[in-house]
């Protein structure tokens, strides 16, 4: 049976070497880039027409507008308006990174724990930077709960501060974790087919139940991806 | 106990700790399931974190796993 993990190797497409630096193009490189472009046109070229009632493609760029707009609205308030693009960049990022991967032969970037831990920890040092910005050192309240015993502090201050630091690996590995273990979970399935020969259709059918999950959670992670952004945003900019 | 031997234990051993997280995902539509019954109309306001609930309490099962999943490839 072909080794599972294999799918997840980086192959270099453009070797390129800067000082010693590998910044070759990449598999992984050129998945972002297809995601990106796919994006793109997604959103510019359904409202092109700018119809005022929107047509099916339209609709669609209107609805996923939409979703990231109630999404911040709801969670951060109207002062989050202003990250709005930050987040449904990354929304969409994340989005199409999941779905990319759920066509054969082709590679997730998000299944990497460098892609992830890049974005978490970039929304991470964004959070603290923007709670810091907003109320000073009257900030660092956030780390002991208004009203409760000082006695308590030497617990709970670093119980929450270990919480807090721990947000970014949480968001990364959450992401790199369902999504590893997703297409692993497939490629170990698909092993099962071609090694049964006849008997094969029992794990086709679990494949197909197990793909379309996969499908559903590559949405849902994108979606908890995001949300727990807004919700970090709201934290650092209402403070509790 | 040779090494390979002793990582395929590991293995076995770190992915029991997928236990608590899927009592954890019953939990979370159990109290769904309960909540909608109970009150149709309210469906709409828990279901949003109903399905968030999930992905972060899975988000735990996959640690277990991640830990598996090296010992076994890396």
């Amino acid at each position: 049976m072909a080794n599972p993990v294999e799918q997840f190797k980086i192959e270099p497409i453009v070797p390129l070497e800067i000082g010693g630096v590998n910044v070759s193009f990449t598999n992984s490189s050129l998945f972002m880039v297809v995601a990106v472009v796919l994006a793109t046109a997604f959103l510019t070229l359904s409202v092109k027409g700018r119809a005022l009632v929107p047509g099916r493609w339209q609709s669609m760029a209107e609805l996923m507008y939409e979703f990231v707009a109630n999404m911040i609205r709801d969670n951060v308030g109207t002062e989050g308006r202003k990250y709005f693009p930050f987040v449904f960049t990354l929304f969409m990022f994340v989005l199409f990174g999941n779905l990319l991967g759920m066509i054969p032969y082709t590679f997730t970037y998000t299944s990497h724990i460098a892609v992830t831990f890049g974005l978490a920890i970039v929304i991470f040092i964004g959070v603290t930077i923007i709670g810091f910005a907003r109320h000073g050192t009257h900030y660092l309240r956030m780390f002991f709960p208004h009203g409760a015993p000082l006695a308590t502090a030497i617990i709970l201050v670093p119980i929450e501060l270990i919480s807090y630091c721990s947000r970014p690996f949480s968001l990364a590995i959450r992401l790199f974790a369902n999504m590893t273990v997703g297409h692993i979970i497939l490629k170990v399935m698909a092993g099962f087919i071609i090694m049964l020969g006849i008997a094969g259709i029992a794990p086709m059918v679990f494949l197909g139940g197990v793909t379309v999950l996969e499908f559903g959670i590559a949405l849902l992670q994108a979606y908890v991806f995001t949300i727990l952004t807004c919700i970090y945003l709201h934290d650092a900019i209402h403070m509790h | 106990m040779d090494v390979a031997a002793a990582k395929q234990i590991g293995a076995g051993l770190a992915a029991i700790g997928m236990i608590g997280a899927g009592i954890g995902v019953g939990n979370i539509w159990s109290s769904l399931i309960a909540t909608v019954g109970r009150n149709p109309a309210a469906k709409s306001s828990v279901e949003l974190y109903g399905w968030i609930g999930f992905a972060v309490t899975e988000a735990i099962a996959l640690f277990a796993l991640v830990v598996a999943l090296m010992l076994l490839f890396a």
